[in-house]
């Protein structure tokens, strides 16, 4: 079976992605998300998450159907993410995996979300065969995570992630403290315009040469928000007191400033990355992908260190039940088992663990 | 044959003809671990009977702890869009309350645990015309402590695991009747826990 046709199940975050690939070839990313409803929370609010994925599992598994012209019938398995994400939104889509690959008797792959977004850029027919080794940058409001990808169904391994808030997260947190609303990425960048991105140096997290010897390839943004929330206060105490002479909010400054600081963090430690294990190759990949700033800074400084950088479709950088299916696609092309029905959903699962609960052959 | 699948208390999952006749049957008592278990429990049922000729496939729908509760309508769900096939929408206590009438006369109060310190209470007498439990009194959230003063004296069977035949059975007797016992909202009794931001708190100088 070299072109498998798989359907993809996720539901770690607030999108409920169904993809249909044959083999390497994307026939649907139907997305249904319930950003909106977060918005008022300004976050993910889990209950929320998993409640509308019960929602809207069915019509989007329709809409994928029709649009990838497929039937139920026709597929060769069913694949699901079932970890790391959300406990209770994981938790839907395994329920659903699981009822979908029992009914149709076809074979289930629970894959790892992470390494899922690695494999969403081999779903773009136009690039060049994805190389290895390569290091792998994924940033979203889940996730903030440097790998080393030697291969994509057998071999990744952690460098780092985030030791608090995910590089998203501290988007929404730092747009809500500018009063301006969720989702934060989109909205700082828009504040950011005509802004100085050198006009506040704020600090660049586990960056400093004690925090490099043990947290190298780690991030932490909470510290930074915390800057950015200082500084906005001593700006208004002090245009409190300046009183007919004081000055607005440079809200512009403060957004590109910030700004600078997530992406400066983010690309240094990922070209250290392949400086440090000679890697001349960087993935990209997550919904913070979609900042124009990070893809503008991160090809720059790449194209100076001699890296190559790869970048897949937005579309397919967000969270998305395509990439979820090309891995299982990927697993399928090298021969490996389906997996057993008794795997869960893993809120914390290594990125190691590409296939949960693969079949020990006969 | 009809399939029911609830995962409102533990895992429940069974396998019944029309006319009531029970099939098969698997369950775990586990209040935890649902989407572990649900796969291999679904496909047990059908290993030991046989798995074409399924017509409906009947969902518990609660109520229940909310993560485990969606974990059995999504499977429900997704396994009667695999087979194209409709979902009967059940309330979980009517279950029980078939199991329950068959034994005890007169009215009688379903009572599951609804964490944090409630459960969830339902009222019923007996069998209505179309052999459906009665609901007397919809299903509320009751402190725990306050239960059996709201109970007033009525007979109270607090129930932990429900019966997945039975679940199908009521299923089957409003397919037979025309009725629709559930809508197709989990029965959540709760609004999704989160508090609206305020402003954003001082971290001070
Ligand atoms: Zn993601």
């Amino acid at each position: 079976m070299s072109e498998p046709l798989v359907l993809g199940i996720e539901t770690s975050c607030d999108e409920t992605g169904i993809g249909i690939v044959r083999g390497r070839t994307l026939l649907s990313n139907t997305i249904a998300s319930s950003m909106d409803e977060h918005a008022r929370y300004g976050g993910v609010v889990p209950e929320v998450a998993a409640r509308a994925h019960l929602e809207a599992l069915q019509p989007a598994i329709d809409a994928a159907l029709a649009e990838a012209d497929v039937r139920l019938a026709d597929l060769d398995a069913v694949a699901v993410t079932s970890g790391p994400g959300l406990a209770g939104a994981l938790m839907v889509g395994v329920g659903a995996a699981k009822g979908l690959a029992v009914a149709l008797d076809k074979p289930l792959y629970a894959v790892n979300h992470l390494v899922g977004h690695i494999a969403a850029d081999i779903l773009t027919p136009e690039a060049a065969p994805l190389e290895y080794p390569t290091i792998a940058l994924l940033v979203s409001g889940g996730h903030t995570s440097l790998l080393h990808v030697r291969d994509l169904t057998t071999d990744v391994e952690l460098l780092g992630e985030t030791v608090d808030d995910a590089a998203g997260e501290a988007f929404d947190k730092v747009a809500r403290l500018l009063s301006l609303p969720y989702p934060g990425g989109p909205e700082i960048d828009r504040a950011a315009v005509g802004g100085d991105p050198d006009a506040i140096r704020f600090p660049r997290g586990l960056s400093r040469a004690s925090d490099l010897a043990k947290h190298r390839y780690d991030f932490s943004f909470s510290g930074l928000k915390t800057a950015v929330a200082r500084w906005v206060e001593r700006f208004e105490a002090e245009n409190a007191a300046a009183g007919a002479d004081a000055r607005e909010l440079p809200i512009a400054d403060v957004a590109a400033s910030f700004r600078e600081a997530v992406v400066d963090v983010l690309v240094t430690k990922a070209l250290n990355a392949c400086a440090d294990l000679g890697v001349p190759r960087l993935l990209l990949g997550g919904g913070v992908i979609a900042n124009r700033r990070l893809r503008e800074v991160a090809l720059a400084r790449a194209a100076e260190a001699g890296v190559t950088v790869r970048i897949p479709p937005l579309s397919l950088c967000t969270d998305n039940g395509a990439m979820i299916a090309a891995l299982a696609a990927e697993l399928i092309a090298s021969g490996r088992p389906a997996s057993t029905l008794g795997f869960g959903a893993d809120s914390t699962l290594p990125v190691t663990e590409i296939q949960v609960a693969e079949a020990v052959p006969a | 044959m009809i399939l029911a699948v609830d995962t409102s208390l533990g895992t429940a999952v069974a396998l019944i003809d029309p006319d009531g006749t029970r099939r098969a049957e698997a369950a775990t008592a586990d209040p935890l671990g649902h989407a572990e278990v649900i796969g291999d429990l679904v496909r047990d049922v059908l290993r030991e009977s046989g798995s074409d000729g399924i017509t409906h496939v009947v969902a518990g729908m609660g109520p229940g702890p909310f993560t485990g509760l969606r974990i059995g309508i999504a499977t429900a769900r997704a396994f009667a869009l695999g087979r194209a096939v409709p979902v009967v929408p059940v309330p979980s206590h009517m279950a029980a309350a078939l199991t329950i009438q068959a034994t005890v006369t007169g009215p009688f109060a379903v009572v599951t645990d609804a964490r944090r310190r409630e459960v969830a209470v339902t009222v019923f007498d007996g069998l209505d015309e179309d052999g459906i439990p009665r609901t007397i009194s919809d299903t509320v959230l009751v402190r725990a402590a306050d239960a059996d003063e709201h109970l007033a004296g009525l007979r109270r069977v607090d129930v932990t695991t429900l019966s997945a035949v039975d679940l199908a059975r009521v299923g089957a007797r409003a397919l037979a009747a025309g009725r629709t016992l559930a809508g197709e909202e989990p029965l959540y009794l709760r609004h999704p826990d989160v508090t609206l931001p305020g402003a954003p708190k001082k971290v001070g100088a």
